[in-house]
């Protein structure tokens, strides 16, 4: 018998869960700029999911999707990635939709039951939150095929957690990717759980990042926490995917440290100690400890950030709260570029309706009240 | 939008061609693509076999020579891919038409089209957008395999945001995918396989697309509307030709484009004859006729003399093609609906 094949995933880790340096430093890591900025991004996204949480349990919010422990791969991707490339987000990137020059009221206007939250101009080409599990990464490669198509030099970044590792649209993703040799980077987010189901019960394979061996791409895992070795990971693949050089799988191993939804109650099926264990190797608080260390970031750095950061959310959070909602116009008028006749009588019944008036007016026929009734 | 236009549309078929050749619909339809990718830099075609096969029916031959495979895509074996690559072409401002090999193996793209292509425009606030075009050959008649002969245009008659386009002759193949292609929305484009080859007509290669969201009147008459559309069109047309033969007049209505219907032109017809015969394929549980028919019901029911009757195929699984001739609507099943009805009085 001869071997035809061996694969092998590397795993990239320079600061560990003691925030010590455990392999030499990349150049840009040795002065404090990036790092810190790294640091500051983090904190406020870690304010903004505990206030967007907070605003949830006093009705002010729909149900919230926490990015708790994934500050680090967010964070450090959005920062990577140039204007012109293609976020494809799941729906725990907050950070990188901020990052990427939303609005933090327009993320919460998203997460509090309004579609404009996705129309803003900041977004440019960027997908919208995508709900069903794993679509967005064959969109990703839509979006990836036509840049390729028209011989842009960008790249798409597609993002995921572990449970969507299981869906077919995933695997056909890398699949397409790696016969097209498409500009794109998958990220999953490893944060361990599919609301109650581990990732113990995803997949057998040691890593998920092996995941792409069988698609013939590149495929490595990361800590997830370790901003470092994120960056070092991401930046390769970006700059793999802008130069033509094809497609790259990152796992980043990162821990879920909130509940999977505020719909969700995790001490249903999640040990404390796991909990426990997991905060202690957070990705804010590592590079915190780092920064401390090297005498970057002082306490009273700390104390100032944390103020205007939190000013920054409460102004957020006003604009959000002050926003009128929609005329209920809207939920026709996007619906086509031309909206078609009987589309144009339900919506003046639904107008008429909304604004006290009698739906029995003369212009609307029997069947659009049923219709709409 | 008018009647009057609609009617000129479609009564003109075939009289204004030229020189052009003969030409069957599977043909009209490949000149469409060939236009459409001449005209436009940004329409890409993608699916099974499509490129150097030129698709399984031979409605993509000759393009991946002319417009290359960088535009004309065969892809991995994977329907719930080739939907969802098209949804990210199409949101880069790509125009993809893709193909599904047949109907029945569209199912797993339906997640991209109903989750997606319907509502990408809609969840962006017109942010986003998706000009495709979902191509598929349905129905049955040609004694396929298992799964090749069904009829599940209502599935996607039902998904607000998405349009339903099947044409049935040449002409309309050849205008109404250019327009499907054009529109700046999703477009299940279903072409009625059983007619594919079937009629030749004189398909003039000018670039000029039929409206979409409009019923073409084939047949005008004042006693009876018949009301179809694909490959069902023959059989509706060969029944008003016998029944003109004892003096009843029928109106044939094309609907063409499925999902948004266009109510006016069916309830200007029924106005004036006040009897309706709906004729399809598909099964008649919570059909695209069961929505017919309750505009009929809600907006016509004083012009109605008779109640609307409709032939379609049983509520059973497609048979297999030995049982197949049974299960299909038959030209005299519609002659039978139509005395029923006009004897109902």
């Amino acid at each position: 018998m001869n071997i035809i094949y061996e694969g092998q995933i590397p795993f990239y880790q320079f600061l560990n869960e003691h925030s010590q340096v455990i392999q030499p430093l990349p150049e840009w890591a040795l002065t404090k700029e990036t790092l810190i900025n790294y640091y500051q991004q983090m904190v406020i996204a870690r304010q903004f999911d505990t206030k967007a949480i907070a605003l949830q349990r006093t009705g002010q919010l729909g149900t919230y999707a926490s990015s708790a422990g994934c500050e680090a791969i967010d964070v450090v991707t959005a920062s990577l990635m140039s204007e012109a490339d293609v976020l494809v987000p799941y729906y725990r990137n907050h950070a990188m939709q901020m990052i990427r020059g939303m609005e933090l009221s327009d993320i919460l206007l998203y997460w509090g039951g309004d579609e404009r939250g996705n129309s803003s101009p900041a977004q440019r080409e960027d997908f919208p939150n995508c709900v069903p599990i794993a679509t967005q990464c064959l969109h990703a490669c839509g979006v990836a095929s036509a840049i390729k198509i028209r011989a842009q030099q960008r790249a798409t970044v597609c993002m995921l957690g572990d449970g969507a590792t299981s869906k077919g649209d995933f695997l056909e993703a890398l699949n397409v990717a790696g016969v097209w040799q498409l500009p794109v980077v998958f990220i999953i987010n490893n944060n361990q759980w599919a609301i109650s189901v581990p990732r113990s019960l995803q997949s057998i394979a040691l890593t998920l990042a092996q995941k792409a061996l069988g698609a013939g791409i590149r495929g490595e895992q990361v800590d997830g926490n370790d901003v470092i070795a994120l960056h070092q990971s991401v930046a390769s693949a970006l700059q793999r995917a802008r130069e033509g050089k094809g497609p790259t799988l990152i796992e980043a191993v990162s821990y879920r440290l909130s509940d999977h939804t505020t719909a969700d109650d995790a001490t249903r099926y999640r040990h404390p100690d796991a909990l426990k264990t997991a905060w202690e190797k957070e990705p804010i608080k590592r590079l915190r400890n780092y920064l401390h260390a090297q005498g970057w970031w002082q306490e009273h750095n700390e104390t100032e950030w944390q103020h205007q950061t939190a000013t920054l959310i409460q102004a957020s959070v006003e604009q959000y709260l002050d926003t009128p909602p929609q005329p209920v116009s809207a939920m026709f008028d996007y619906l086509f570029a031309d909206l078609p006749e009987h589309l144009v009588k339900q919506r003046d019944i639904a107008v008429s309706r909304d604004s006290g008036e009698s739906s029995c007016n003369s212009n609307s026929s029997g069947n659009d009240r049923e219709a709409a009734s | 939008m008018s009647n009057q236009a609609t009617i000129n549309s479609g009564i003109s078929s075939g009289d204004n061609s030229g020189d052009s050749p003969a030409i069957s619909m599977v043909e009209a339809i490949n000149l469409a693509l060939h236009r459409a990718m001449l005209d436009d830099d940004d329409v890409i075609l993608l699916g099974e076999d499509v490129a150097t096969n030129g698709g399984v029916f031979r409605a993509t031959v000759g393009l991946k020579e002319k417009f290359g495979v960088k535009r004309v895509i065969d892809t991995p074996l994977a329907e719930n891919m080739i939907a969802g690559l098209a949804v990210g072409m199409a949101a880069q401002g790509l125009k993809p038409i893709a193909e599904i090999q047949f109907m029945g193996f569209i199912f797993p793209s339906m997640e991209h089209i109903v989750c997606h292509a319907a509502r990408l425009r809609n969840r962006t606030r017109g942010r986003l957008s998706c000009p495709l075009v979902i191509r598929a050959p349905y129905g049955g008649g040609i004694h396929a395999p298992e799964h090749h002969s069904e009829s599940t245009e209502a599935l996607f008659a039902h998904i607000p945001g998405l349009r339903v386009v099947i044409p049935s002759s040449p002409q309309r193949a050849y205008g109404l995918l250019l327009a499907a292609i054009r529109n700046p929305d999703p477009v299940i484009f279903l072409e009625p396989k059983r007619i594919y080859r079937s009629q030749n007509q004189r398909v003039e290669d000018n670039a000029q697309a039929l409206p979409l969201d409009t019923c073409f009147t084939l047949r005008e008459g004042n006693d009876i509307s018949l009301i179809s559309w694909g490959a069902m069109i023959k059989e509706t047309l060969e029944a008003a030709d016998q029944l003109a033969e004892e003096g009843i007049h029928c109106e044939v209505i094309d609907v063409a484009t499925i999902s948004p219907l266009d109510r006016e032109t069916i309830l200007a017809s029924v106005g004036k004859t006040g009897h309706c015969v709906i004729i399809h394929e598909a099964p008649l549980n919570g059909s695209v006729g069961s929505e017919i028919a309750s505009l009929l019901a809600s907006e016509a029911l004083l012009d109605l003399r008779a109640p609307v009757a409709r032939v379609g195929g049983y509520d059973t699984v497609m048979p297999y093609f030995r049982l197949e001739d049974q299960y299909m609507p038959q030209t005299d099943h519609i002659i039978d609906a139509v005395k029923r009805t006009l004897e109902f009085e």
